[in-house]
């Protein structure tokens, strides 16, 4: 094991801060998890206060903030849901409201699926089989039937997933399934609730 | 080691944002979590390291600020069915280790393998040190069917072995299923049982790169089987399996399915009336496979309102297993197609029971999991519903105490009900073996919530198992004398790396995902 985080440690060092980004793609993994040297967790303090300085790249609405009391991550570089920054002029507004009825707009790149786009921005949203579309954990509700029209057919596969999905209604997707265009601005979907309110009848001796 | 920073388990990149451990809380709970505990941290006891368990830690890390988790597990491995129960074949479904794993890079979480609660170590010895304890420890045997000739050595498997088996669950690993037929018949309609009929039906070749167990591999290529039937006592509509358990076997390669027959298919106007999910599964069924079965070298089918009624072996081979006897059922004429409807036994004009026999070379039984009660419960003041197989509890997740003692509690509905403080369930053991990862996902955030909830009102007490001072609020640290008294060898989390290591380093050279090692002293010698 030692061998093996000295090794991780090595790599790790030997790469510049710049290729880090690179190394989503290769799947070495867990063997680095505890590095001696944080990275960038400087810049991080001083953004996440709420209402800290200017965000680039995903940033929730101020209306967002007000009523949230949330801290989102958010410049590009601390960002972690393996989500692009838009570009200037190209951004794609999604609003997401939680199952508390919070509403947290926001502002991705085309291309980028929900659940990445949930969970760089520390929504409570679960993505169980890590987006693979092999669980319903990410079930989103899109809030108006047009926009939901205006997406791509759910496929075999996402919808068997979605017969499984606790609150299934007529618009319903996997959020990592959902892939962020162009077509799709404005588009709002609400988080449906995790955890079953439970029942009378969850009382009664089976 | 200078600093447990947070590192992405998909690509190793630190994550420099905010700690999932420090999310931001509802001003109101960060303000009462705070005060739940007086200044030590809650600690929490998780028995039981599988998704259950994972989930329900993954919770109270992110949403109680002072809880301090210590996992402990019987094996020196985590991940409990994830590892040892989702078919090598489905690797997406084992992604939840990810998430897993980042729950364990929290500080506040110690895991604590190779303990066997109740056997090797007394879980009284864990009570004075913990303010709550949290059973996740599933369901580790399955339902047996009770019919002549079930408890034969050969030819005659539980499903749940035989997934521990291709899977490299050490208690498994010396299965040797018997696959020199060409006959299969799997009792039960399950996913475990479509699990079992897909990984018998699969090219070999498909399953190589998986994590699949080398001995099973070696014994599937040589396996005659060319034929599943998975048999169920009801009808198609209350199946228990899922559609995209069906959907895969539906597209294997090169294998066929019978189409269902008529008489025990809903007609089409039923169909069309279902709810979504079972109208998809039924089309599905109806709709069969594309493959032709006078070119297909493999088939299987789904056989309805069958029960099993006993085995039998060859006359002149005894250990041959030939055939396989079961009675007809029939729905209940007035509901047919309703999915809790229930079956009577057919009979014939004659008057006697309708028989048929399957042809079998091998059987295999999948009529559920079962949870059975960890030795010691009762020194707790638990009593395990040996019914239902499930420790008694509230639906929330506390354990209930059925001799009456302990606080009593309203519930929603007005009545009332006694809980034994700082005892909780969580998984198969607190609801029953059924329903998918995402199903005990929500089941042990529902639990983690109620402790989390309990934690905080108790900001008098302090402790829920305990009065004022009683309990040490030690955690493993006040246990871990005890267990080395007994000789103990506990794993920690940095042993379960290096083994998760050695065996990702072994699957390499091999072309495989990763190489497991199918007994526990295998495990520990690369410590």
């Amino acid at each position: 094991m030692t061998l093996w985080r000295e090794f991780g440690l090595q790599l790790r060092r030997a790469l510049p801060k710049a290729t880090a980004g690179d190394m989503c793609l290769a799947q070495s993994r867990r063997y680095v998890s505890h590095s001696a040297t944080p990275w960038r967790t400087g810049e991080v303090a001083n953004t996440h206060r709420w209402g800290l300085g200017t965000h680039k790249g995903l940033r929730p609405s101020s209306q967002g903030w007000k009523t949230a009391q949330r801290c989102f991550s958010a410049s590009a570089q601390v960002a972690h849901g393996h989500i692009t920054p838009p570009k200037p002029g190209e951004e794609i507004n999604v609003t997401f409201i939680d199952k508390d009825g919070t509403e947290v707009k926001l502002q991705v790149a085309e291309g980028d699926n929900l659940l990445d786009v949930a969970q760089a921005n520390d929504l409570e949203m679960e993505g169980a089989c890590g987006g693979s579309c092999a669980c319903s954990t990410c079930h989103i509700i899109v809030d108006e039937p047009d926009m939901f029209d205006k997406m791509e057919e759910p496929s075999d596969d996402e919808n068997d997933m979605l017969d499984l999905a606790f609150g299934l209604t007529e618009t319903s997707r996997l959020g990592c399934q959902v892939i962020m265009s162009k077509d799709l601005d404005g588009l709002v979907v609400r988080l449906p609730t995790m955890t079953r309110n439970l029942q009378a009848s969850d009382f009664e001796q089976k | 080691m200078l600093d447990r920073a947070f590192v992405c388990t998909q690509c190793t990149v630190q994550l420099a944002r905010r700690s999932l451990w420090s999310k931001a809380l509802p001003f109101s709970a960060r303000r009462l979590s705070s005060n739940a505990t007086a200044n030590r941290p809650a600690r929490v006891a998780i028995v039981g390291s599988g998704p259950a368990g994972f989930y329900a830690a993954a919770r109270l890390l992110s949403k109680h600020d002072k809880a301090t988790v210590d996992m402990y597990e019987k094996l020196p491995v985590p991940f409990g069915l994830a590892r040892y129960g989702v078919a090598p074949d489905h690797p997406e479904v084992k992604n939840c280790e990810d998430k897993f794993t980042e729950v364990a890079t929290s500080p506040r979480f110690n895991f604590v393998g190779n303990v066997d609660l109740g056997n090797d170590l007394p879980l009284s010895a864990l009570k004075p040190h913990y303010d709550a304890i949290l059973f996740a420890y599933g369901a580790s045997k399955d339902k047996e069917l009770g019919i002549p000739g079930e408890k034969a050595t050969r030819s005659v498997h539980s499903a749940r072995a035989f997934v521990g088996w291709y899977n490299g669950l050490p208690e498994h690993r010396d299965l040797d299923p018997d696959l020199t037929g060409e006959e299969a018949v799997v009792v039960g309609q399950g996913n475990v049982a479509l699990d079992v009929a897909r990984i018998l039906l699969s090219d070999v070749e498909t399953l190589r790169s998986t994590d699949i167990a080398d001995y099973a591999l070696e014994k599937l290529s040589k396996s005659k089987i060319n034929r599943v039937r998975v048999v169920g006592r009801r009808g198609p509509l209350q199946a228990s399996f899922t559609i995209k358990e069906v959907r895969e076997l539906l597209q294997l390669p090169s294998v066929s399915f019978d189409p269902i027959a008529k008489d025990v298919f809903p007609p089409e106007s039923v169909i069309n009336a279902l709810p979504r999910a079972q109208k998809r599964l039924m089309q599905l069924l109806a709709k069969g496979s594309a493959n032709d079965p006078k070119t297909s070298p493999k088939s299987w089918s789904l056989d309805f309102l069958l029960s099993p009624d006993s085995l039998h072996w060859s006359p002149i081979h005894p250990y041959h297993l030939t055939h396989a006897k079961f009675s007809r059922n029939e729905l209940d004429p007035s509901d047919p197609y309703n999915p809790t409807s229930k079956v009577t036994p057919k009979y014939l004009s004659s008057g006697k029971p309708a028989m048929v026999n399957l042809p079998a070379s091998v059987f295999f039984r999948s009529v559920g999991y079962k949870s059975l009660p960890l030795p010691g419960l009762e020194d707790l003041g638990i009593q395990f519903d040996t019914q239902r197989g499930v420790i008694s509890n509230d639906g929330f997740g506390r354990v209930k105490s059925l001799s009456g003692s302990g606080e009593p509690q309203k519930l929603p509905d007005g009545s009332t009900i006694t809980h034994l403080p700082g005892l909780y369930c969580a998984g198969w053991v607190k609801r029953g073996p059924t329903g998918v990862i995402a199903s005990t996902m929500t089941d042990a955030f529902t639990t983690a919530d109620t402790i989390i909830q309990d934690l905080v009102s108790h900001t008098s007490s302090g402790s829920l198992l305990h009065a004022p001072r009683d309990s040490t609020g030690l955690g493993w640290d006040g246990v871990k004398e005890e267990a080395e008294r007994r000789g103990l060898r506990p794993t920690s989390w940095k042993d379960w790396q290096r083994i998760d290591a050695v065996e990702r380093e072994r699957g390499l050279q091999k072309g495989k995902v990763r190489d497991k090692f199918g007994r526990v002293e295998d495990m520990l010698q690369v410590l």
